[in-house]
């Protein structure tokens, strides 16, 4: 069995999304599923904190590329958090630092979102 | 001509929980051929992308069908042959990622296939036409790459 796990928490008007293990092409629906009820739920303000994700492909990649631009439309965004440097390496290849938002601390993300709704 | 040392191979069914099988194989065989963590993440990497290729288009999901998985270690190169006996699949369809198409669209081909390309120094295809498709993937010790490379 694949190691992956999604924690959801809100607070503050965000929602935090905690991934744990590793994102592949079978666990990567899960993440859909996570983004698509965030979109039912009406909550666009989405911070990934990535901080126990051992791995990801570009399966898990595809799916913020889907779910970004449905969420930016409602005003909000995904900023994404605590990344360790084998997961964000995987990331920059593909160019996502120019497309995301991307912190070093879960509180530095909330706090973007708070400094926008001012 | 350099003698290559014994191959390894693996077999597995075309299934996406298959890939903890094939990043287990190919960390095994990595870390025993002496690379440094970061290549050994990225060999990792390049041949969870091209297994996953293999389940999505060559077998479009079937869960019953066969990739078989053969690692030649030698003493300048580490090579990854994957074979499959599904739809062949022609990489130069694949357009390189223009990022900004897959926001939204839900279009998320290419971006495995630009990432084997980043990840290892040779990426190739070779189709035997009603027989079989093979991905082959190079990657070498980091000391003879810049060779290589020149």
């Amino acid at each position: 069995m694949t190691d992956f796990k999604i924690h959801h928490r809100d607070g503050d008007g965000v929602s935090i999304i905690e991934l744990k293990g590793y994102l592949d092409a079978h666990t990567a629906p899960d993440l859909e599923t996570a983004f698509q009820k965030l979109l039912n739920e009406k909550k666009y303000n989405v911070v990934v904190n990535c901080r126990d994700l051992s791995y990801i492909s570009s399966a898990g990649l595809g799916v913020f590329m889907a779910y970004v631009e449905d969420i930016r439309k409602n005003m909000g965004d995904i900023k994404l958090t605590n990344m360790s440097s084998k997961v964000y390496n995987v990331f920059d290849l593909l160019g996502f630092p120019l497309l995301y938002e991307i912190f070093k601390d879960e509180q530095e993300a909330v706090s973007r979102f708070k400094e926008i709704k001012k | 001509m350099e003698a290559e040392k014994k191959h390894i191979s693996k077999r597995i069914l075309s299934r996406t929980e298959s890939l903890v099988e094939v990043r287990k194989f190919v960390d095994g065989a990595a870390r025993k051929f002496g690379f440094p963590e970061e290549d050994i993440a990225n060999i990792i990497l390049a041949v969870d992308e091209a297994c996953t290729n293999i389940i999505k288009h060559a077998y479009q999901y079937a869960v019953d069908q066969e990739i078989e998985i053969i690692i030649f270690p030698s003493t300048r190169s580490f090579e990854i042959r994957i074979y499959d006996n599904g739809k062949s699949f022609n990489p130069s369809l694949i357009r390189p990622p223009e990022l900004k198409d897959h926001l939204g669209h839900k279009r998320r081909g290419g971006l495995g296939v630009y990432l084997m390309k980043r990840l290892m120094d040779k990426v190739e295809y070779n189709f035997i036409p009603g027989k079989r498709n093979e991905v082959r993937l190079v990657k070498y010790r980091s000391d003879v790459s810049t060779v290589t490379r020149r």
